[in-house]
Protein backbone atom coordinates (compact mmCIF):
# COMPACT_ATOMS: atom_id res chain seq x y z
CA UNK A 1 0.00 0.00 0.00
CA UNK A 2 2.38 2.51 -0.76
CA UNK A 3 1.65 5.95 -1.50
CA UNK A 4 4.23 6.70 -4.47
CA UNK A 5 2.85 3.87 -6.63
CA UNK A 6 3.67 4.60 -10.07
CA UNK A 7 0.64 4.31 -12.56
CA UNK A 8 0.82 2.68 -15.83
CA UNK A 9 4.33 2.54 -15.63
CA UNK A 10 4.60 -0.43 -17.97
CA UNK A 11 2.80 1.56 -20.77
CA UNK A 12 5.29 3.21 -23.67
CA UNK A 13 5.26 7.34 -23.37
CA UNK A 14 3.47 9.05 -26.00
CA UNK A 15 5.26 10.28 -28.61
CA UNK A 16 5.43 14.16 -28.43
CA UNK A 17 4.18 15.77 -31.18
CA UNK A 18 4.65 19.54 -30.01
CA UNK A 19 7.69 19.74 -32.29
CA UNK A 20 5.54 18.85 -35.58
CA UNK A 21 4.48 22.28 -36.28
CA UNK A 22 7.60 24.15 -36.24
CA UNK A 23 8.63 21.53 -38.48
CA UNK A 24 5.84 22.08 -40.76
CA UNK A 25 6.13 26.02 -40.21
CA UNK A 26 9.46 25.69 -41.41
CA UNK A 27 8.92 23.79 -44.97
CA UNK A 28 5.83 26.48 -45.09
CA UNK A 29 8.08 29.29 -44.87
CA UNK A 30 10.65 28.00 -47.29
CA UNK A 31 7.90 27.57 -49.51
CA UNK A 32 6.19 30.79 -48.87
CA UNK A 33 9.28 32.42 -49.90
CA UNK A 34 10.38 30.36 -52.80
CA UNK A 35 7.12 30.35 -54.45
CA UNK A 36 6.51 32.93 -57.50
CA UNK A 37 2.75 33.61 -58.36
CA UNK A 38 1.77 33.71 -61.95
CA UNK A 39 1.09 37.38 -62.24
CA UNK A 40 -0.75 37.25 -65.36
CA UNK A 41 -3.57 34.22 -66.49
CA UNK A 42 -2.75 33.54 -69.69
CA UNK A 43 -5.40 33.65 -72.41
CA UNK A 44 -3.41 31.88 -74.85
CA UNK A 45 -2.26 28.51 -75.43
CA UNK A 46 1.49 28.08 -74.89
CA UNK A 47 3.17 25.55 -75.44
CA UNK A 48 7.13 26.49 -75.90
CA UNK A 49 9.25 24.51 -78.80
CA UNK A 50 12.43 22.93 -77.38
CA UNK A 51 15.27 23.47 -78.05
CA UNK A 52 19.13 22.39 -76.65
CA UNK A 53 21.80 25.04 -76.66
CA UNK A 54 20.11 27.48 -73.83
CA UNK A 55 21.18 29.92 -71.42
CA UNK A 56 19.55 30.68 -68.73
CA UNK A 57 17.71 34.08 -68.61
CA UNK A 58 18.66 36.13 -65.74
CA UNK A 59 17.33 38.14 -63.37
CA UNK A 60 13.56 37.96 -63.28
CA UNK A 61 13.26 41.38 -62.95
CA UNK A 62 14.66 42.82 -65.88
CA UNK A 63 12.46 40.67 -68.31
CA UNK A 64 9.54 41.40 -70.09
CA UNK A 65 7.96 38.85 -70.89
CA UNK A 66 6.00 38.73 -75.01
CA UNK A 67 3.06 36.24 -75.03
CA UNK A 68 2.07 34.74 -78.36
CA UNK A 69 -0.05 31.52 -79.45
CA UNK A 70 -3.26 30.59 -80.93
CA UNK A 71 -6.32 31.63 -78.23
CA UNK A 72 -6.75 28.82 -75.83
CA UNK A 73 -9.77 26.74 -75.74
CA UNK A 74 -12.18 29.08 -73.95
CA UNK A 75 -11.51 32.03 -75.61
CA UNK A 76 -11.46 30.51 -78.90
CA UNK A 77 -15.20 31.90 -79.49
CA UNK A 78 -14.37 35.50 -78.80
CA UNK A 79 -10.82 35.66 -80.35
CA UNK A 80 -11.14 33.05 -83.15
CA UNK A 81 -8.16 30.68 -83.58
CA UNK A 82 -5.46 32.69 -85.32
CA UNK A 83 -2.23 33.47 -82.70
CA UNK A 84 -2.71 36.61 -81.04
CA UNK A 85 -0.42 38.37 -78.72
CA UNK A 86 -1.08 38.66 -75.32
CA UNK A 87 0.95 41.69 -72.94
CA UNK A 88 0.30 41.42 -69.09
CA UNK A 89 -3.03 39.86 -69.38
CA UNK A 90 -4.51 41.68 -72.62
CA UNK A 91 -4.61 40.35 -75.70
CA UNK A 92 -3.31 43.20 -78.02
CA UNK A 93 -1.62 43.86 -81.57
CA UNK A 94 1.81 44.21 -82.43
CA UNK A 95 1.28 48.20 -82.69
CA UNK A 96 0.39 48.06 -78.77
CA UNK A 97 4.32 46.46 -78.16
CA UNK A 98 5.75 49.79 -78.45
CA UNK A 99 4.02 51.34 -75.77
CA UNK A 100 4.45 47.81 -73.52
CA UNK A 101 7.94 48.25 -73.75
CA UNK A 102 7.96 52.16 -73.07
CA UNK A 103 6.16 51.36 -69.87
CA UNK A 104 8.42 48.56 -68.92
CA UNK A 105 11.55 50.08 -69.09
CA UNK A 106 9.99 53.67 -67.45
CA UNK A 107 9.06 51.72 -64.49
CA UNK A 108 12.82 50.21 -63.70
CA UNK A 109 15.63 52.01 -61.91
CA UNK A 110 17.89 54.13 -64.28
CA UNK A 111 20.64 52.08 -64.15
CA UNK A 112 18.59 48.82 -65.30
CA UNK A 113 17.32 50.32 -68.21
CA UNK A 114 19.69 49.10 -70.55
CA UNK A 115 19.95 45.36 -69.06
CA UNK A 116 16.39 44.95 -70.04
CA UNK A 117 15.52 41.36 -72.03
CA UNK A 118 12.68 40.99 -74.38
CA UNK A 119 11.79 37.36 -73.60
CA UNK A 120 9.21 36.07 -76.80
CA UNK A 121 7.32 32.90 -75.10
CA UNK A 122 5.63 31.83 -78.47
CA UNK A 123 3.53 28.78 -79.05
CA UNK A 124 4.63 26.03 -81.38
CA UNK A 125 2.55 26.64 -84.01
CA UNK A 126 2.39 30.20 -84.02
CA UNK A 127 3.33 31.24 -87.60
CA UNK A 128 6.41 33.70 -88.22
CA UNK A 129 4.76 36.00 -89.64
CA UNK A 130 3.34 36.94 -86.08
CA UNK A 131 7.14 36.47 -84.71
CA UNK A 132 8.53 38.83 -87.27
CA UNK A 133 6.22 41.69 -86.32
CA UNK A 134 6.88 41.45 -82.71
CA UNK A 135 10.41 41.93 -83.76
CA UNK A 136 9.74 44.56 -86.37
CA UNK A 137 7.78 46.54 -83.02
CA UNK A 138 10.77 45.71 -80.77
CA UNK A 139 13.44 47.08 -83.61
CA UNK A 140 11.40 50.51 -83.62
CA UNK A 141 12.04 51.34 -79.76
CA UNK A 142 15.41 49.36 -79.73
CA UNK A 143 14.23 47.00 -77.59
CA UNK A 144 17.26 44.64 -79.29
CA UNK A 145 17.99 42.12 -76.82
CA UNK A 146 16.03 39.04 -77.23
CA UNK A 147 15.33 35.66 -76.12
CA UNK A 148 13.61 32.78 -77.95
CA UNK A 149 12.02 31.20 -74.15
CA UNK A 150 12.47 27.35 -74.97
CA UNK A 151 11.86 24.24 -73.23
CA UNK A 152 14.89 22.23 -72.37
CA UNK A 153 15.23 18.97 -74.77
CA UNK A 154 16.39 17.94 -77.76
CA UNK A 155 14.60 19.39 -80.77
CA UNK A 156 14.90 17.14 -83.65
CA UNK A 157 12.33 14.25 -83.55
CA UNK B 1 -8.43 31.18 -2.56
CA UNK B 2 -6.90 28.61 -4.25
CA UNK B 3 -4.54 29.58 -7.49
CA UNK B 4 -5.81 28.06 -10.43
CA UNK B 5 -3.07 27.51 -13.35
CA UNK B 6 -4.77 28.76 -16.71
CA UNK B 7 -5.58 26.04 -18.73
CA UNK B 8 -3.09 25.00 -21.86
CA UNK B 9 -4.00 26.01 -25.18
CA UNK B 10 -4.53 22.55 -27.36
CA UNK B 11 -1.91 23.41 -29.99
CA UNK B 12 -3.00 20.33 -31.61
CA UNK B 13 -4.52 21.52 -34.57
CA UNK B 14 -1.83 23.75 -35.55
CA UNK B 15 -0.09 21.36 -37.48
CA UNK B 16 -3.35 20.74 -39.26
CA UNK B 17 -3.82 24.39 -40.39
CA UNK B 18 0.31 24.31 -40.74
CA UNK B 19 0.27 21.32 -43.42
CA UNK B 20 -3.23 22.59 -45.27
CA UNK B 21 -1.22 26.08 -46.10
CA UNK B 22 1.95 24.18 -46.65
CA UNK B 23 0.13 22.20 -49.25
CA UNK B 24 -1.66 25.25 -50.83
CA UNK B 25 2.17 26.51 -51.47
CA UNK B 26 3.71 23.41 -52.68
CA UNK B 27 0.55 23.39 -54.99
CA UNK B 28 1.26 26.76 -56.38
CA UNK B 29 4.64 26.47 -56.50
CA UNK B 30 7.05 26.84 -59.57
CA UNK B 31 10.52 26.87 -59.05
CA UNK B 32 11.26 27.11 -62.63
CA UNK B 33 14.12 29.36 -64.47
CA UNK B 34 13.22 30.24 -67.96
CA UNK B 35 16.01 29.56 -70.35
CA UNK B 36 15.89 30.12 -73.83
CA UNK B 37 18.25 31.08 -76.91
CA UNK B 38 19.65 34.68 -76.48
CA UNK B 39 19.55 36.80 -79.85
CA UNK B 40 19.85 40.04 -80.73
CA UNK B 41 18.05 42.32 -83.37
CA UNK B 42 19.56 44.58 -85.63
CA UNK B 43 18.69 48.26 -84.96
CA UNK B 44 16.32 50.19 -86.95
CA UNK B 45 18.27 52.57 -88.79
CA UNK B 46 19.16 52.79 -92.25
CA UNK B 47 22.23 51.05 -93.17
CA UNK B 48 24.38 50.86 -96.18
CA UNK B 49 24.47 47.55 -98.08
CA UNK B 50 27.38 46.01 -97.64
CA UNK B 51 28.51 43.75 -100.45
CA UNK B 52 29.29 40.12 -99.29
CA UNK B 53 31.11 37.54 -101.44
CA UNK B 54 28.42 34.87 -102.41
CA UNK B 55 30.73 32.51 -100.96
CA UNK B 56 30.72 33.94 -97.72
CA UNK B 57 26.79 33.26 -96.98
CA UNK B 58 24.81 30.52 -96.40
CA UNK B 59 21.36 30.67 -97.14
CA UNK B 60 19.27 28.66 -95.14
CA UNK B 61 15.31 28.86 -96.40
CA UNK B 62 12.28 28.08 -94.61
CA UNK B 63 9.04 27.75 -96.73
CA UNK B 64 5.63 27.44 -95.68
CA UNK B 65 5.83 23.39 -95.43
CA UNK B 66 8.39 23.98 -92.98
CA UNK B 67 10.64 22.78 -95.92
CA UNK B 68 14.37 23.26 -95.50
CA UNK B 69 16.63 24.49 -98.44
CA UNK B 70 20.45 25.27 -97.70
CA UNK B 71 22.13 26.97 -100.36
CA UNK B 72 19.38 26.12 -102.97
CA UNK B 73 18.63 22.42 -102.10
CA UNK B 74 16.37 20.69 -100.00
CA UNK B 75 17.66 19.26 -96.70
CA UNK B 76 17.03 17.68 -93.20
CA UNK B 77 16.80 19.42 -90.28
CA UNK B 78 19.54 16.76 -88.73
CA UNK B 79 22.01 17.20 -91.30
CA UNK B 80 22.06 20.97 -90.67
CA UNK B 81 24.63 21.56 -88.05
CA UNK B 82 27.11 19.41 -89.74
CA UNK B 83 26.26 21.57 -93.02
CA UNK B 84 27.19 24.41 -90.77
CA UNK B 85 30.04 23.48 -89.12
CA UNK B 86 31.37 22.85 -92.86
CA UNK B 87 30.85 26.53 -93.39
CA UNK B 88 31.92 28.15 -90.69
CA UNK B 89 35.33 26.33 -90.27
CA UNK B 90 36.12 26.06 -94.12
CA UNK B 91 38.79 29.01 -93.88
CA UNK B 92 39.64 29.11 -97.39
CA UNK B 93 40.76 32.74 -97.08
CA UNK B 94 44.38 33.75 -97.84
CA UNK B 95 46.80 36.61 -96.67
CA UNK B 96 44.25 38.72 -94.44
CA UNK B 97 41.60 36.74 -94.49
CA UNK B 98 43.21 33.45 -93.41
CA UNK B 99 41.96 31.53 -90.76
CA UNK B 100 45.32 29.52 -88.58
CA UNK B 101 42.68 28.44 -86.33
CA UNK B 102 40.20 26.63 -88.67
CA UNK B 103 40.26 23.10 -89.21
CA UNK B 104 37.99 23.04 -92.27
CA UNK B 105 38.21 21.58 -96.08
CA UNK B 106 39.88 25.18 -96.75
CA UNK B 107 37.46 24.80 -100.35
CA UNK B 108 37.46 27.83 -102.38
CA UNK B 109 33.91 27.88 -103.40
CA UNK B 110 32.81 28.38 -99.16
CA UNK B 111 33.50 30.24 -96.39
CA UNK B 112 37.11 32.22 -96.52
CA UNK B 113 36.93 33.07 -92.84
CA UNK B 114 34.58 32.48 -89.51
CA UNK B 115 34.39 36.60 -88.79
CA UNK B 116 33.51 36.61 -92.45
CA UNK B 117 30.82 34.04 -92.53
CA UNK B 118 27.38 35.02 -92.81
CA UNK B 119 24.29 32.42 -92.10
CA UNK B 120 21.05 34.19 -93.60
CA UNK B 121 17.53 32.29 -92.50
CA UNK B 122 14.81 33.74 -94.64
CA UNK B 123 11.33 32.18 -94.25
CA UNK B 124 8.17 32.35 -94.96
CA UNK B 125 5.18 34.56 -93.04
CA UNK B 126 3.28 30.26 -92.68
CA UNK B 127 6.70 28.91 -91.40
CA UNK B 128 5.75 27.37 -87.47
CA UNK B 129 7.76 28.89 -85.32
CA UNK B 130 8.63 25.45 -83.94
CA UNK B 131 10.69 24.72 -87.53
CA UNK B 132 12.38 28.38 -87.07
CA UNK B 133 13.24 27.87 -83.40
CA UNK B 134 14.48 24.07 -84.32
CA UNK B 135 17.00 25.51 -87.34
CA UNK B 136 18.27 28.61 -85.26
CA UNK B 137 18.91 26.10 -82.09
CA UNK B 138 20.99 23.67 -84.79
CA UNK B 139 22.76 26.76 -85.94
CA UNK B 140 23.45 28.06 -82.49
CA UNK B 141 25.08 24.61 -81.30
CA UNK B 142 26.91 24.75 -84.83
CA UNK B 143 28.62 27.51 -82.92
CA UNK B 144 28.77 26.33 -79.74
CA UNK B 145 30.75 23.17 -81.07
CA UNK B 146 32.95 25.23 -82.94
CA UNK B 147 33.83 27.03 -79.85
CA UNK B 148 34.22 24.04 -77.97
CA UNK B 149 36.92 22.72 -79.94
CA UNK B 150 38.76 25.86 -80.24
CA UNK B 151 38.45 26.07 -76.64
CA UNK B 152 40.01 22.66 -76.24
CA UNK B 153 43.21 23.20 -78.55
CA UNK B 154 43.70 26.75 -77.23
CA UNK B 155 42.97 26.04 -73.22
CA UNK B 156 42.64 22.84 -72.39
CA UNK B 157 39.18 23.00 -70.81
CA UNK B 158 35.94 23.45 -71.72
CA UNK B 159 34.21 26.73 -72.96
CA UNK B 160 30.61 26.06 -71.06
CA UNK B 161 32.60 25.36 -67.56
CA UNK B 162 35.09 28.57 -68.61
CA UNK B 163 31.50 30.77 -68.78
CA UNK B 164 29.67 28.75 -65.94
CA UNK B 165 32.96 29.45 -63.60
CA UNK B 166 32.89 33.55 -64.89
CA UNK B 167 29.55 33.47 -63.67
CA UNK B 168 29.70 31.87 -60.71
CA UNK B 169 29.94 33.50 -57.75
CA UNK B 170 31.73 30.86 -55.22
CA UNK B 171 34.43 29.86 -57.97
CA UNK B 172 37.43 31.65 -57.54
CA UNK B 173 37.54 33.33 -61.02
CA UNK B 174 34.24 34.49 -60.79
CA UNK B 175 34.54 37.84 -63.14
CA UNK B 176 38.17 37.57 -63.39
CA UNK B 177 40.00 39.74 -66.07
CA UNK B 178 42.08 36.98 -67.65
CA UNK B 179 39.21 34.22 -67.82
CA UNK B 180 37.41 37.01 -69.28
CA UNK B 181 39.70 37.95 -72.38
CA UNK B 182 39.91 34.38 -72.98
CA UNK B 183 36.33 33.83 -73.43
CA UNK B 184 35.98 36.85 -75.41
CA UNK B 185 38.99 35.90 -77.69
CA UNK B 186 37.23 32.79 -78.55
CA UNK B 187 33.91 34.35 -78.90
CA UNK B 188 35.76 37.11 -81.12
CA UNK B 189 37.34 33.85 -83.40
CA UNK B 190 34.16 32.52 -83.76
CA UNK B 191 31.38 35.49 -84.01
CA UNK B 192 27.81 33.81 -84.04
CA UNK B 193 26.75 35.63 -86.96
CA UNK B 194 22.89 34.80 -88.05
CA UNK B 195 20.91 37.58 -90.29
CA UNK B 196 17.47 36.77 -90.10
CA UNK B 197 15.88 38.42 -92.89
CA UNK B 198 12.14 39.87 -93.19
CA UNK B 199 9.55 38.03 -94.37
CA UNK B 200 9.14 38.23 -98.37
CA UNK B 201 6.58 36.21 -99.52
Amino acid sequence: MSKFKKKGSNELPAISTASLPDIVFMLLFFFMVATVMRDSSLKIKNNLPSAEDTEKLGKKNLVMFIYAGPPSDSYKRQYGEEPRIQLNDKLATPEDIPFFVRSEIDSKREEEKDKMIAALKVDKTTNMGLVSDIEQQLRKVNQLKINYTTKKGSALK
Amino acid sequence: MAKRSAPEVNAGSMADIAFLLLIFFLVTTTIEVDSGINSKLPPDIEQDDVIKKQKNIFTVELNKNNQMLVEGDLMEIKDLKTAAIKFIDNGAGKGKDACSYCNGAKDPSSSDNPNAAVISITHSRATEYETFITVYDQLVSAYSELRERLSQKLYNRSFKEMEASFDDSKSPEFKSEKLKDKIENIKQKYPRIISKAEPKF
